[in-house]
């Protein structure tokens, strides 16, 4: 088999030489080993400060988008429930009332919509799922919190905000799911 | 004794035992930093700059744990045991001498607690009674890992002392006194002991690491074979004595090695500068520390490279290594010492 790397060693039963028994200047060897590895430049990423660089269609925190006119797109149709192999997502559907049309584009919507973050396998079927472009992943990473509880996301951690400053821009995978189905 | 040196030693006295704890402290920061550097990590960073409050947060973390006493333990006993391996380990540093002397007000203070003639005997004695607290706290544990961890204990340091003590009567063979003071001021310049005695230096080391539980001789509390070793049932502040004394014995040894081996406060080629005593002996205190230091390191360089010996392994290294070796070395010694004094006619 070809080795994946030029450092892998074929491991063999001989007997230890004598100096090798005296085991000093074995260990000698290994010290100067670690020696060198403490002026070696570190790996470490201090992460909420540097963050390690990401691909753009990156698939983290999910939002749910609205159209150009504000409206919520989802539909509560499920489908991205049904979709999740973590079986992360709850919803309740509830009817658009007359005067609401600003804030839905269906005649039905999600009242409660929420991803639990600690299920979630971030794997985009749900997104694939939506019939309505309604839910995406960004390249946003899920905060760190205390509680269990503080990672169910509602709406209000999900839904994208109405002024244009505060949406999300998914174009990059959006692109990408066209391409795919078509 | 009159009452300045009364109040000389008192200060003396609990300089060294803070000075102890607080070299203690950033022992257990400087390890995570070594280990971190030597796997290419940076280590703690995030208490203070460079992490550099990190001991003071481990230090909290620890006395606000919940206090655990398992209801099957022997209560007296569980306690005993890590008080018993704190004052051991606090009660050694009292025979080092720690520098030359002070001269103050035309009277000279010794920096040392007490120059007790047989110092070495003492370090030891107090040395054995360390196993006790190892010993005690797994018996009372009533834990079969722990009782493991703490029959380890207890059979290494028998084993290694032997090796030790021999180590050391081929020292006191060549300088003929068992008072540190001596010891150290007989290596004046750089007379270091090491260059006369180097497999004695070598079994005193090794020994050492054995003593202080140290890997690559960390047997009692081999994580992947006992859970914790003996102190497996310990929590809060009292598994945290433990673990302290663990770094005031690699503290404590690394003062010895340099004490015994290393000339102690002396330094190379400072004699000939015409420097005033006072200076003199607190710059003996800065370059003893700075031996102490390395040492330091050098147990922890020596725990990030080599893995942990096997049962077996650790007691052929004692018993058929290290104690033969140590045998040869007295004799050595005795042979030199002979031919030194002209009791050899070939
Ligand atoms: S990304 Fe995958 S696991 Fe997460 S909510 Fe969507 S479908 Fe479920
Ligand atoms: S996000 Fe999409 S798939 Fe899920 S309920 Fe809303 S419209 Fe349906």
């Amino acid at each position: 088999m070809q080795s994946l790397t030029n450092r892998s060693k074929v491991v063999v039963n001989k007997k230890m030489s004598f100096m090798e028994k005296l085991y000093l200047p074995e260990i000698a060897k290994g010290m100067m080993i670690t020696l060198k590895h403490l002026f070696k430049k570190k790996v470490t990423i201090k992460y909420p400060e540097q963050k390690r660089p990401v691909a753009p269609v990156w698939r983290g925190w999910h939002v749910l988008k609205r159209d150009e006119l504000g409206r919520e797109n989802c539909t509560a149709c499920g489908l991205c429930a049904v979709a999740c192999p973590a079986e992360a997502i709850t919803m309740t559907a509830a009817e658009r009332k007359p005067g609401e049309e600003n804030l839905y584009r269906e005649e039905k919507y999600a009242s409660v919509y929420e991803i639990n973050m600690l299920r979630c396998i971030f794997c985009g079927l749900c997104e694939e799922a939506c019939p309505k472009e309604a839910i995406f992943l960004t390249d946003r990473n899920v905060p760190v919190d205390l509680l269990r509880d503080d990672f169910i996301f509602g709406k209000d951690k999900l839904v994208e905000g109405i002024e244009p400053e505060k949406r999300i821009d998914v174009s990059v995978r959006a692109r990408a799911h066209r391409q795919i189905e078509s | 004794m009159e009452y300045s040196e009364l109040i000389f030693k008192i200060i003396f006295v609990i300089a060294v035992f803070a000075v102890s704890l607080l070299i203690a402290m950033y022992s257990t920061y400087a390890e995570r930093k070594i280990a971190a550097f030597m796997q290419d990590r940076i280590g703690p960073d995030r208490a203070g700059p460079f992490g550099i409050l990190q001991p003071l947060a481990d230090g909290v973390k620890m006395f606000m744990k919940e206090e655990i006493i398992p209801s099957h333990a022997d209560k007296a006993l569980f306690i005993l045991g890590p008080s018993l391996m704190m004052l051991t380990a606090c009660m050694t540093g009292v025979v080092i001498p720690w520098g030359n002397s002070l001269l103050i007000n035309g009277r000279e203070y010794i920096l040392q607690i007490t120059d007790v003639n047989i110092g070495i005997l003492y370090i030891f004695a107090v040395v054995s009674i360390g196993v006790y607290g190892i010993m005690i706290g797994g018996w009372a544990s009533n834990n079969k890992y722990s009782l493991l961890g703490a029959i380890r204990a207890s059979s290494q340091m028998i084993s290694y002392e032997l090796a030790m003590g021999m180590a050391i009567i081929a020292l006191v063979m060549m300088t003929g006194t068992l008072s540190l003071r001596e010891i150290v001021l007989q290596q004046h310049g750089a007379h270091w002991n090491v260059f006369y005695q180097p497999l004695g230096f070598l079994i005193f080391l090794v020994c050492a690491f054995a003593e202080t539980n140290r890997t690559p001789f960390d047997l009692p509390e081999c994580e992947t074979e006992l859970v914790g070793g003996y102190h497996t049932e310990y929590s809060s502040m009292k598994l945290g004595f433990y673990l302290f004394a663990e770094y005031i014995n690699m503290f404590i040894s690394s003062a010895v090695i340099a004490t015994l081996y290393f000339g102690g406060f002396n330094m190379p080629f400072v004699s000939g500068l015409g420097l005033s005593h006072n200076t003199l002996a607190i710059l003996g205190v800065v370059f003893f520390f700075a031996k102490i230091f390395f040492f330091i390191f050098l147990f922890m360089w020596v725990r990030w490279t080599i893995p942990r010996f096997r049962y077996d392994q650790l007691m052929n290294l004692g018993w058929k290594v290290m104690i033969p070796l140590s045998i040869v070395n007295v004799l050595l010694t005795g042979l030199v010492l002979l031919w030194r004094h002209g009791l050899f006619h070939f």
